[in-house]
């Protein structure tokens, strides 16, 4: 649990920090993989398997967001030729 | 699972995480999560869990992570450094610390709910599959549309859009004529392009204009 805990700050230290999307994507995965542990050992610890089920729901919608989100990246640097999130201000009003 | 083992995997876990988070490279990057996956899949086995950890191997491992590299790939990226606010960087290094800490905190002060591991009453695939298809049986059924919705708006995200806003406005009024749709999508889009243009582009084209 406390490593599930560090992991999770480390993943929003890195979407923090790093000013690359894709990076800052890898981060949101790291950050969901820790909950998913957590989930794990607290379905261990209870003797239930609902953290498991949970998990593979978490694991199913993690691969639909990667796929969509990698699909946004990808539009992204074709209209403006960046990764950097400080220059994608489209959405700024 | 034995303490020192999952004490390895811990240490090799966090150094993972720091190494997606600090290095430079962005395939160094992916390195490192695909170690950090790794070990936390092991560790899910390790837990009892051993269908979700092989799912997590496969899917996250086998399957995302290559989705990334063919991104990365697909976009050509340099190894670009650390930009940003040197300020930023010791608040986060900071409030991670604070984070880390309070997180550590509150898993262990959580009440014990039983000393005593309970054993899981069947073993874990059909354990698994008995709870997916009896009490979580829509959930499984909306995951199903969920995918089928990625998928489609996955394609339509990353699909070469016929032409864009920025494109219209800077070739002028009325944008690309039908005739010169024939000539290299490259040269118009500035050497950014990273896919040729396919036969439907060509028809979302014509029917554009």
């Amino acid at each position: 649990m406390v490593l599930s805990g560090l992991l999770f700050a480390l993943g929003t230290a890195g979407v923090l920090i790093r000013r690359n999307i894709i990076v800052m994507f890898m981060s949101i995965e790291l950050m969901l993989n820790a909950v998913n542990l957590a989930f794990i050992a607290m379905g261990r610890r209870i003797g239930s398997i609902d953290g498991q089920v949970i998990v593979f729901f978490v694991i199913t919608v993690a691969a639909a967001e990667a796929a969509v989100g990698l699909g946004i990246i990808i539009s992204l640097f074709r209209n403006r030729a960046t990764v950097n999130a400080d220059e994608l201000n489209v959405l700024r009003w | 699972m034995p303490l020192w083992l999952f004490l390895f995997l811990a240490a090799l876990a966090v150094i993972a995480a720091l190494g997606v988070i600090l290095q430079a490279n962005t395939v160094h990057c992916l390195l490192g999560l695909a170690i950090n996956l790794l070990t936390v899949g092991i560790m899910y086995i390790g837990l009892g869990a051993v269908t979700v950890g092989f799912l997590q191997i496969i899917i996250y491992v086998g399957a995302i992570l290559v989705l990334f590299l063919f991104v990365i790939w697909l976009l050509n990226l340099q190894a670009e450094g650390f930009t940003g606010y040197l300020g930023l960087k010791v608040l986060v290094a900071i409030g991670t610390a604070a984070f880390a800490a309070e997180l550590a905190l509150i898993f262990l002060s959580a009440p014990r709910i039983s000393k005593v591991v309970a054993p899981l009453s069947q073993d874990s695939i059909s354990g698994l599959g008995h709870a997916l298809f009896s009490d979580y049986l829509i959930a499984f059924e909306v995951t199903s549309a969920l995918l089928l919705a990625a998928i489609v708006g996955a394609i339509g995200l990353a699909r070469r859009v016929p032409l864009s806003v920025d494109e219209t406005a800077r070739s002028g009024v009325g944008g690309r004529r039908l005739g010169e749709t024939e000539q290299s999508p490259e040269q118009t889009a500035g050497g950014t392009s990273v896919r040729p243009r396919g036969i439907t582009g060509r028809e979302l084209d014509a029917t554009v204009n």
